[in-house]
């Protein structure tokens, strides 16, 4: 039987229409607005100025603190101003926007495709180059990539983790990285593996990509300690959780990191932006993009450079369709709404998700008719019927104790509570009311 | 460009529904609906429909007047409840006592706790051991099957395997001749014995629980502890001697066992949340079934047994969790 995560899970309908579909690199916009917090951490600091000349790969704002993470010019041209915009969170935020003049690129970074797969790097060299590079996690969480490969003293990893399963529906972009860059993958998985120190590394994929998993075990035979399992289609696998649990069965423990056994979890996306940073020295200023949904004429995945306005994307997979009535930043299950399609790409965008009108409105909320559904699906072995009753009512103790934090806010009962309720919009508001009491506590 | 839904994740929706579900159980008692039909004939038929009619009628009366809210009978629930309580009627009675049974089951099994939810007990069964207790010698003569097809309040009556049983071994028979008397357990098995409306035909009752199952309507949890229990519950006082207690085959087959095990005590809101509770639940469901059998007054003791145990559900709900990811802390390999 096929390797899975041990506790809930849902089967979302998978859509991936976009799967296939080559990478297609997105012609370089005339502006470009880069946020300045685009990561996990405290924003960058600007290192440019109004009027100042950059070219692709400059670094234009600078990390402010170990859990931070460097941004480098994704176009050349002349930095416009420094403002606040409206990004994909909803709220106005400051961003560098440059105005576009000709496509040229930073001379250190290397342009050709040649693969180069000697590592001359030291494990902390190759730490030190990642975090220069800008470099965070590209599944969507955006964590600075860095961090997650400095092991703390006293903890021990042994094993590396690659997360390939792409489990929200709809979205390709991982998938057809290792379509086409799988070779590139594998020397970055090397590379993490040096800096980690350990000799081991499991791809995860889910087993609806038969093709990348033929794939990726066909090239990883050349390369030692690496090899791929072939996951159960399950939500949410792509949980490091989750995920650490399927490949390896080892459970992380409440409210600890998965180093506690021993594991570092990092997507494929973003192996293949170390590749290029450390073999390469390209720092991250481009990613793949996947552009969907049921009524978008041209399902593709773009490689896009950070700061272009998704209406872009939008217009180069067949435009807007008439009945859109949601756009979401990711996917189906844990993307974000979007306010406007003005937002810019940013690191963390793994696709673009155009919902239709009918399925974008939610049903009325029903009574809760105890089918306890919501707890079977729970990953995380949560009750989030009870969870939501407690932060409606507001007993945040026993939110505590009913382990509230441990939600990985992954959807799976929202998703399938017949009675429509909007438990996670509850556990949300309780996880944030939940955490500041705890951080009060500590202080 | 029309505005953009801004709304928190996640954007899509399984489509279950609370109607998928009720309407889900409604279609897995159909088997058994058409047992009872061939069974029992037009009694069959004049109950379930006053249940069921007046299950709904006074779920919308009671919504419409006195909460006045937006009555909710779409949902199917209360047709639901109609229907498990005809199940749980003989066929010979009368419209007016069903009518009551079912302004009990609403009224005060479903409403008087704040309606589809809250109840804390199966409202079918609230109405049916009402009915019981206050009209003990209507809700204990049972038609004889296959004799009635086109009788109603006039069919002749006859024991059920129970009420053979209960009373033979009180009157100092033995196991072995008792069961003489009784179908054979293929027949026990086809629902070829008196009893209640859809009660008997243990075969169609399956055939509803493989359909839940497999619509993930309700998981195995329950309705395998219950039967499992009183299998080996009741097994062991076999053993122990034969000839003063009857078999595990005869306990699960006969009564309400299986309409109980599969339908009544798999009630979502009067059961527990957790596996672990489930569990627990069906298995002092079981117990308690064999208890009042073999010890109790009654020949019959699914519904009490029912009845009691939703009592815990709230107590078991708070000191039985779902397993928590990370409880078995597992350590790295080396
Ligand atoms: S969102 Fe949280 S509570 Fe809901 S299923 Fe996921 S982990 Fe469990
Ligand atoms: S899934 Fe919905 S209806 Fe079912 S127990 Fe959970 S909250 Fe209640």
């Amino acid at each position: 039987m096929l390797k899975t995560f041990s506790l809930g899970g849902v089967h979302p309908e998978e859509n991936k229409f976009s799967a296939g579909k080559k990478i297609e690199v997105l012609p370089v916009p005339e502006q470009v607005s880069v946020p300045i917090a685009q990561h996990i951490g405290a924003p960058s600091e600007p290192v440019v100025k109004k009027g100042d000349e950059v070219k692709v790969g400059q670094l234009i704002a600078k990390s402010t603190g170990f859990v931070s993470a460097n941004i480098h010019s994704p176009v050349s041209g002349k930095v416009l101003k420094i403002d606040d915009i409206l990004d994909a969170s909803g709220y106005k935020r400051k961003a560098i926007i440059i105005n576009v003049e000709g496509d040229e690129w930073d001379e250190t970074i290397n342009r050709s495709d040649k693969l180069i797969t000697e590592i001359s790097l030291s494990p902390e060299e190759i730490v030190k180059k990642i975090g220069e590079a800008g470099i965070v996690g590209l599944g969507g969480a955006t964590f600075p990539a860095h961090v997650k490969l400095s092991v703390p003293p006293g903890k021990k990893c042994d094993i590396l983790i690659l997360n390939a399963v792409e489990c929200e529906p709809y979205l390709t972009a991982d998938h057809q990285l290792m379509m086409q860059k799988g070779e590139e993958i594998m020397v970055g998985t090397q590379i993490l593996m040096t800096a980690l120190g350990v000799d081991k590394a499991v791809i995860g994929i889910e087993n609806n990509k038969p093709d990348a998993i033929a794939h990726m075990s066909e090239l990883a035979k050349k390369y030692n300690g690496i090899t791929v399992e072939s996951l159960k289609v399950q939500y949410p696998q792509g949980g490091e959780k989750q995920l650490i649990d399927a490949c390896i069965k080892r459970q992380v423990p409440s409210g600890k990191l998965p180093i506690e056994v021993g594991a570092v979890v990092q997507n494929v996306g973003t192996t293949y932006a170390v590749y290029e940073a450390i073999q390469k020295n390209k720092p991250l200023f481009e990613r793949v993009v996947t552009v969907t949904g049921k009524s978008v004429t041209k399902p593709s995945n773009f490689m896009t450079r950070v700061g272009t306005p998704i209406s872009q994307l939008i217009e180069a997979a067949g435009g807007l369709p008439e009945d859109t009535g949601k756009v979401i930043g990711g996917g189906p299950m844990m993307g974000k709404a979007l306010t406007s399609i003005d937002v810019p790409v940013t690191k963390g965008s793994s696709g673009i998700l155009i919902m239709p009108e009918k399925i974008a409105t939610r049903k009325p909320i029903e009574n809760c008719i105890r089918c306890s559904k919501c707890v079977s699906v729970c990953p995380m072995g949560l009750s989030p019927y009870l969870l939501m009753t407690v932060s409606d009512k507001a007993i945040w103790d026993r939110a505590e104790e009913e382990k509230i934090m441990d939600c990985i806010e992954c959807g799976s009962c929202s998703f399938t509570c017949p009675a429509s309720r909007p438990l996670l919009d509850y556990i949300r508001l309780g996880k944030g009311k939940v955490g500041q009491i705890m951080r009060s506590r500590t202080k | 460009m029309n505005t953009l839904t801004v709304s928190p994740s996640p954007h899509v929706h399984s489509g279950d529904s609370v109607k998928k579900n009720m309407y889900g159980v409604i279609l897995a008692l159909l088997p058994a609906l058409a047992a009872s039909l061939y069974y029992f004939g037009l009694g069959a038929l004049i109950v379930t429909l006053a249940a069921v009619i007046s299950c709904v009628f006074f779920e919308w009366a009671i919504q419409k007047f006195l909460l006045k809210t937006q009555p909710s009978i779409i949902d199917g629930s209360a047709a639901l409840t109609g229907l498990l309580l005809a199940f749980n009627l003989p066929t010979n009675m009368p419209i007016w006592i069903i009518i009551i049974g079912s302004l009990v089951a609403i009224g005060i099994g479903k409403m008087s706790f704040g309606g589809l939810g809250n109840n804390i007990f199966n409202p079918a069964l609230v109405g049916r051991v009402f009915l019981l207790i206050s009209f003990p010698v209507q809700m204990t003569s049972w038609p004889e099957q296959s004799k009635n097809l086109t009788s109603y309040l006039d069919a002749t009556t006859g024991a059920t395997p129970l009420s053979i049983m209960k009373e033979g071994l009180a009157n100092g028979e033995s196991v072995s001749t008792l069961m003489s008397k009784i179908p054979s357990v293929t027949e026990l098995f086809v629902g070829n014995m008196g009893g209640s409306a859809g009660e008997i035909a243990a075969v169609a009752l399956l055939v509803g629980l493989i359909f839940m199952l497999i619509r993930k309507i309700i998981t195995w949890h329950i309705p395998v502890s219950v039967i499992g229990t009183i299998f080996v519950f009741s097994g062991l006082m076999h053993l122990a001697n034969p000839e003063a207690y009857a078999g595990p085959l005869f306990h699960i087959l006969t009564g309400g066992v299986m309409l109980g095990a599969i339908f009544m005590a798999t009630d979502y809101v009067s059961s527990p949340m957790s596996k672990k509770g489930m569990i627990i639940f069906g298995i002092g469901i079981g117990f308690i079934t064999v208890i009042i059998r073999v010890f109790g007054a009654y020949p019959e003791g699914v519904s009490f047994a029912i009845l009691i145990m939703n009592g815990f559900v709230p107590l078991i709900d708070k000191y039985i969790k779902p397993k928590r990811f990370g409880e078995v802390v597992k350590t790295a390999g080396k």
